[in-house]
């Protein structure tokens, strides 16, 4: 989508064509068609890409399935990094507060589904969910209280020792299953519906397969589909919540103290308060994205919340657009899918992977899909630069 | 408890050296930092090429331990060297491939941190999958001792054989530990003395304290970088080489950990300070030693996180504070 297939009905004011070449993407272009359709219209296409989107496991089309891994498992994995990467979302992108310790969350949600579900009681699943939530929330105020006084980079050290340090504990605790981890966690209760069949390509045809079929709606181990499905649901749902956030005085109150945060305690903004409470939302999403990890999963062990895993969240989120949620949930699936899909490199994966996100770090800085707020102040910023320099270029 | 007092020297000698490994690789990310602001996230990686280097020497060169002592000391010497060059090198290509562009755009730090990440896993794959390059090279059968069972540990055959010195409350001293824990202080020392003496040290210093300042001043800024990785890395290999020889082994990952280690020993001793690493990678390692005598050697990595966390919350700056720029010649 570059400068030059901008729609015509809009006239490029003088500051974008200043940033639109060296962004090479204009994507009020692509909104500006939709925004321009009329309103049923918009409801349809958006309804189709949300149907596409709950019917991918069942499409199985060619270039996009994983030939190596079952589709549904990796469309799972997909999901639950675009979760993370969300509520890692609110916490880096919105409230500037880089947490390198994020697995940690995650990390307590799956053992409190895991631990309350199957070693230490027997609850139902329907209880495990809420109580996972609730506890990594207060576990984020907790950890929130004392650490958010400091401040940038020292942020960064402490919550990544603050991962460790909760990975560590369920490694060396045995009321928490200690190094061999948790088996049967329990998955979500089923109901066994009706049966959906699969597509099956050959070449550019695709015929029903009536043989390859997911039950609706059984959570098995077999079938990964209807994991994938109750995680899409999830992702809507805080998609949803993520929008009224930041649209409401709580998300300008981020926006305040990321870009200023003495300016905005002037102005009245009880900084500390809202960061708590970033990180208190960042952490109850990671727990919620955790508690489907663990009872998808079945087992778990803390070899599973390394602090690479952390890592690869950070980079999902930056990688996209720290934030902009929809630039977000693109580098969840850059981050998580691309290693999936070329499992038939499983060796060279990771190089390639580390390769991509130094390419894309050096020649995308600004993220895949950066928020408006960093594209308006580039914008500022290279005009400001035009009048100094005194060029004609404005 | 009493485990504590029992082997109070050893814990405390071992705990030395430990942390003379943690300072010396503390050192490329207080530099770096101090004149960037920015996490070398990609050090560890340097360390661990530096480790690798030193191997490959006393692989090539094949001496048995036990050799006579001049022959021992050159191996030992080339294989710093080795170590050090390849540490050094490494570093300026972080600084080549995953930062001069950032630094340049003025991009923000978390890009560059991005960036740092993406090297150090394209720096450990590469080591871990050596045997596979050098097989596409068409080298495999040639440098075979080199790169075969590439995702193993890799063993160092120490020339020097390790001998007791003398005994202190029960515990004998080796001659491998008093190298290691003088050595690293005499690097710190000589460190200390390039910063504030040459003029290259004036200059990151100039650097540290106000970049555009000295770049109005005549301050090549670009230069004063690279010579920062340059003497991180050169620091990180001497450090590879010294752990070798009191741990034995590496692994195309085995820097992660350590350089987790040795990023907190810098924070300890107060990012930016070259002094505060060495004190915050003693600190450490005494710290972790102690720490698991009382509570278990599970615990140990534990006690180092919850150190940091502890001494960031009361004290933020570290032990000595921030002070690359403030540094007085």
């Amino acid at each position: 989508m570059t400068q030059g297939k901008a729609s015509p009905d809009t006239e490029p004011s003088a500051a974008r064509s200043a940033w639109g070449p060296r962004l090479g993407w204009d994507r009020g272009a692509l909104a500006r068609r939709i925004t321009a359709l009329p309103v049923p219209a918009k409801w349809t296409l958006i309804g189709a890409f949300v149907v596409f989107l709950y019917a991918l496991p069942l499409l199985e089309i060619p270039i996009l399935s994983t030939p190596d891994t079952d589709f549904g498992a990796v469309l799972f994995t997909v999901a639950s990094y675009v979760l993370v990467a969300l509520g890692l979302n609110v916490v880096l992108g919105y409230a500037g507060l880089l947490d390198l310790g994020y697995v940690g969350f995650y990390a307590i949600g799956a053992y409190t589904v895991a631990v309350f579900g199957s070693l230490q009681a027997q609850l139902s699943w329907w209880l495990l969910i809420p109580m996972a939530v609730v506890f990594t929330t207060i576990s984020g105020v907790l950890l929130g209280a004392p650490t958010l006084r400091v401040r940038g980079d020292y942020l960064a050290i402490v919550t990544l020792g603050f991962g460790e340090i909760i990975r560590l504990t369920a490694l060396n605790t045995d009321w928490l299953g200690a190094a061999k981890g948790i088996t049967g966690v329990p998955r979500p209760p089923s109901v066994e519906l009706f049966e959906i069949p699969h597509l099956q390509w050959e070449g550019a045809t695709a015929v029903i397969d009536l043989d390859d079929t997911t039950t609706f709606l059984v959570f098995g181990v077999a079938d990964q589909a209807p994991y994938y499905w109750l995680a899409l649901t999830v992702i809507f749902i805080v998609l949803g919540a993520d929008r009224m956030l930041r649209l409401s005085r709580v998300g300008r109150a981020w926006e305040a103290t990321r870009e200023d945060e003495d300016a905005a305690e002037l102005m009245g903004v009880p900084t500390f308060r809202f960061k708590l409470l970033a990180f208190a939302s960042g952490a109850f999403i990671g727990g919620l994205s955790g508690a489907l990890f663990a009872s998808r999963q079945g087992f778990i062990n803390p070899e599973s919340f390394q602090l690479l895993l952390s890592i690869l969240f950070v980079a999902a989120v930056v990688v996209g657009g720290a934030g902009n949620r929809w630039g977000v949930i693109m580098g969840a699936i850059v981050v998580a899918y691309l290693p999936e899909r070329f499992r038939g490199f499983e060796e060279w994966r990771l190089l390639v992977f580390g390769m991509a996100l130094l390419i894309l770090a050096n020649f995308r800085p600004q993220g895949l899909i950066p928020p408006r707020r960093t594209r308006r102040a580039q914008a500022v910023d290279e005009q400001l630069e035009a009048l100094e320099e005194g060029t004609d270029r404005v | 408890m009493s485990f504590l007092i029992d082997n109070f020297v050893e814990l405390t000698v071992t705990g030395l050296v430990l942390g003379a490994v943690y300072g010396l690789v503390a050192l490329g990310y207080t530099l770096v930092y101090g004149v960037l602001q920015l996490i070398n996230f990609a050090h560890s990686e340097v360390w661990m090429f530096g480790s690798f280097a030193a191997v490959w020497v006393t692989v090539a060169l094949g001496v048995a331990p036990g050799s006579a002592l001049p022959i021992v000391i050159g191996v030992l010497l080339l294989a710093l060297l080795a170590a050090m060059t390849v540490s050094g090198g490494v570093a300026l290509l972080l600084e080549r491939v995953a930062y001069r562009r950032l630094i340049r755009l003025d991009a923000p730090k978390l890009v560059a941190l991005i960036s740092a990440i993406g090297a150090s896993f394209a720096l450990a794959e590469l080591m871990g999958l050596r045997d596979r390059v050098a097989g596409w090279l068409g080298l495999r059968d040639t440098l075979d001792p080199y790169v075969r069972s590439a995702r193993d540990n890799t063993r160092f055959r120490n020339p020097l054989e390790t001998e007791g010195v003398f005994s202190v409350g029960g515990y004998t001293v080796t001659n491998v530990d008093i190298i290691i824990i003088v050595s690293a202080i005499l690097m710190m020392v000589a460190l200390d003395q390039f910063i504030r003496r040459t003029r290259t040290g004036r200059g990151i210093r100039a650097v540290a304290q106000d970049s555009e300042a000295a770049a109005l001043m005549g301050v090549n800024r670009n230069r004063v970088i690279r010579a920062t990785f340059l003497v991180g890395g050169i620091m990180a290999g001497a450090a590879a080489l010294l752990y070798l020889m009191r741990f034995g082994v590496t692994r195309w990952n085995a820097g992660f950990l350590l350089g987790v280690k040795a990023f907190t020993a810098a924070v300890l001793g107060g990012i930016g300070n070259v002094r505060g690493a060495l004190l915050g990678g003693f600190v450490l390692g005494l710290a972790e030693n102690y720490g698991s005598a009382l509570i278990g050697s599970e615990w140990r990595d534990v006690v180092a996180f919850l150190l940091l966390v502890v001494i960031l919350l009361f004290r933020p700056t570290g032990l000595l504070g921030e002070s690359l720029g403030r540094a007085r010649a």
